[in-house]
């Protein structure tokens, strides 16, 4: 056995490595998408699939979303594991009606005879300077849909670990993959041995005492910096990192709210209605009483994405998380 | 002034490069300019009498079922039943031209198709009756969930044909879709798909003239909806919807070229629904008696009772079994659709994942503490 010398791998490669070790071993793990075959992907992440496992393992579909989710609800009936890549979000939306109307509920409505166990990639998010339609942050909407599991990871590791998972599962999984952490390096070898990571685990990524910043995917980056920065002022903040949206891991979060008494949730996708609405109502309901300050939000604005050279003004980034940080002194202020 | 006719258009449209040339030859492709028929034609006469037997009974027992069926929205014992009587020969010959081993995808109103494939005649309408959206497990007689989305479980079909493909099976899916569900995009991107792949996948058109009250002139500017097919490679085949036998022929014909890796085919039968879309909707207000009336008298089940009769297949005592059979069929589903459904209010959480998540405990013992206050009398 030739031993490589471990090299730090990009989430792209990560992701890809999850494919190729689930398709070793399961021969009834099937890659299909737009350009997932000889291309290896626009974000490369199916690259040398095809050329190892052969073009009925990695296929390239003619391009129609709604045809590549329709049929892989088809092969998933038959017994296969599809993993669909949607090439990105914005370009999900024409497969919404199979997603919903059956990926989500088939299990439901055959009263469990017909898992779909189906794996939707999507790369989402923004501050990648992409032209409109390449940076919608779209988790709300999978998120009101009960069947379906919602996983974003943040780190290179859990990237491996929960598409592992995600193609594992027998239930269907949107998988939504922060498309500007792609390129994000890490000291996770590809060479090395590698975990797979539960669906549904909230993990505390920073601890601290003062409060909790509750976020996901892309904000993960921005919390610990910000987190880090907050320490100056004398704020030790906890950052909890969610990688499941469903199911909700209430207990990992409550309690680290239970422990600091204070919260923001942070994400980029809009806040009116979007997912921090709900994790800022869960928490409330259940801490309530240990809460010192109201649960606040810092979300992306409540407009279409806006065009490459003003998404920084959108995107929340550390100042915003600070900013909300310093209005938890609610005391002070009232 | 048309293109061909602006100046230097000639020197502007270049000739194809070498390489270019047509994929497909479209003059095999093209759908007949008539409806086939084989009933009352040449043609009957070398098709099997065991053949024409078996759709007979089956036609009568599914008039039968769709009568039965309607009576019981009137009863409330159906929340609603879309009716396919006059469409009886296409639900049975789908039903009977597939081996066990190959997959039936119906829309909502081919609940005969899945009754003449062997599914309970109750479960098959447990989606209308409103206990649960699937009274069956899909993979028991090979049957897709009755699908509402108009053209949704078209991918499906291919998907599952393709699968099965690649596992080596020699699997055929035939999927159902009425003429209006020919606009959706699903019904386009599910035939380019199986066109490309090769699927072993038969498409089955009902086109029975409208989409609940749209004609079909309004639904598509095509030739015919068999047309379609050609655009994407693959045969169209125009046929009789009332004449059991062409059905069941075309389809065959269609099944068998799927199994032998020919890949797919569309076909469109040409019939007519006689009831209103269901109970629900007021037909006298977008076609005429008149119109009915002339495809009452091209009634699939006459039509091939008059076969049946010329060629000596057939005698009144074998026309008063059916009838009887029939009856008895209506009168079990009658005496079995009376009795209450026995529902259990918990299983609203047992299958929304493979694991329950703690949201849906905690809702679930939300609810339990609820049916048993109720239970109690505990009324707030
Ligand atoms: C995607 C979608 N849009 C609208 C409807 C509502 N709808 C139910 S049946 C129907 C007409 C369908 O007509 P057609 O496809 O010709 O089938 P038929 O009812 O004649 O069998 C409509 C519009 C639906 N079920 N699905």
């Amino acid at each position: 056995m030739t031993t490589v010398a471990a090299k730090p791998a990009t989430m792209a490669q990560a992701l890809q490595r999850a494919m190729r070790d689930a398709m070793a071993e399961d021969p009834t793990v099937h890659v299909m998408g737009e350009d997932v075959g000889t291309l290896g992907g626009v974000f490369r992440v199916t690259d040398g699939l095809a050329k190892e496992f052969g073009e009925d393992r990695c296929t390239d579909t003619p391009l129609a979303e709604a045809g590549i989710l329709g049929t892989a609800v088809g092969m998933a009936m038959y017994g296969l594991r599809p993993v669909v890549e949607m090439q990105f979000d914005a370009f999900a939306y024409p497969a919404f009606e199979q997603l919903i109307s059956h990926v989500a509920r088939m299990r439901n409505r055959t009263r469990g005879a017909m898992p779909l166990p189906i794996v939707v990639r999507v790369p989402y998010g923004g501050g990648i300077g992409g032209v409109e339609h390449h940076s919608d942050s779209s988790e709300a909407y999978y998120m009101a849909t009960p069947g379906l599991h919602v996983v974003t990871p943040a780190t290179v590791a859990d990237a491996y670990g929960l598409l592992r998972a995600a193609i594992a599962s027998d239930d269907p999984v949107v998988f939504l993959e922060p498309k500007r952490l792609y390129w994000s390096k890490s000291d996770w070898s590809p060479d090395a041995p590698a975990a797979v990571e539960p669906i549904g685990r909230a993990v505390v990524r920073r601890t601290g005492r003062s409060a909790t910043l509750i976020t996901y995917g892309p904000s993960v980056p921005v919390c610990l910096e910000a987190a880090e920065a907050a320490q100056a002022e004398g704020w030790d903040l906890e950052v909890v990192d969610l990688r499941s949206l469903v199911p909700f891991d209430d207990e990992t979060v409550c309690a680290s709210v239970r422990r600091t008494g204070r919260a923001v949730v942070v994400h980029e996708s809009n806040g009116f209605a979007g997912p921090g609405a709900e994790i800022a109502a869960r928490v409330t309901e259940r801490c309530f009483h240990h809460l010192e300050a109201p649960v606040l939000r810092v979300a992306g604005f409540d407009i279409p994405y806006p065009p490459p050279m003003l998404e920084r003004h959108h995107l929340p980034g550390v100042d915003r998380v600070l900013d909300a940080v310093a209005r938890l002194q609610w005391e002070a202020e009232n | 002034m048309t293109v061909q006719e602006l100046p230097g258009a000639a020197s502007y449209r270049p000739t194809p490069p070498p390489a270019w040339k047509p994929r497909t030859d479209p003059a095999p492709l093209l759908p007949d300019p008539e409806p086939y028929r084989v009933l009352g034609t040449d043609a009957a006469a070398g098709f099997a009498p065991a053949v024409l037997r078996r759709l007979y009974a089956e036609l009568v027992r599914g008039r039968r079922y769709n009568t039965q069926a309607t009576a019981l929205t009137k009863q409330g014992r159906l929340a609603v039943y879309p009716s396919s009587t006059g469409q009886e020969a296409c639900e049975v010959a789908a039903a009977l031209v597939l081996e066990d081993r190959d997959w039936l995808f119906p829309s909502y109103r081919d609940t005969l198709a899945a009754v003449a494939r062997g599914l309970d005649p109750v479960q098959a309408l447990t989606l209308l009756r409103g206990d649960w959206h699937t009274g069956y497990d899909p993979h028991e007689h090979r049957i897709a969930p009755l699908c509402t989305p108009l053209a949704t479980q078209l991918p499906h079909a291919v998907g599952l044909a393709h699968a099965a493909r690649l596992k080596g099976d020699d699997v055929v899916a035939l999927a159902m879709v009425g003429d209006g569900g020919t606009s959706e995009g699903d019904f386009h991107e599910a035939l380019n798909f199986a066109a490309v792949w090769q699927a072993p996948v038969v498409f089955l058109v009902q086109n029975n003239g409208f989409a609940i009250s749209v004609p079909l002139a309004k639904q598509t500017a095509a030739p015919s909806l068999a047309h379609k097919a050609v655009g994407y490679g693959m045969p169209g085949r125009l046929v009789d919807g009332n004449d059991a036998a062409a059905v069941h022929q075309v389809l065959s014909e269609a099944v068998a070229r799927a199994r032998r890796g020919g890949g797919p085919t569309l076909v469109e039968a040409v019939t007519y629904r006689i009831d209103a879309h269901t109970n629900a909707d007021d037909a006298t207000r977008y076609r005429g008696d008149g119109e009915v009336e002339a495809w009452r008298q091209h009634d699939p089940i006459q039509l091939l009772e008059r076969e049946l009769k010329d060629r000596g297949l057939i005698d009144e005592d074998g026309i008063r079994e059916a009838a009887e059979d029939a009856e008895r069929m209506a009168a079990r589903l009658r005496e079995r659709m009376n009795a209450d459904a026995e529902l259990d209010p918990m299983d609203l959480f047992a299958h929304v994942f493979a694991e329950q998540t703690a949201q849906l405990r905690e809702q679930a013992a939300q609810l339990r503490a609820e049916l048993a206050a109720e239970a109690e009398g505990d009324v707030r």
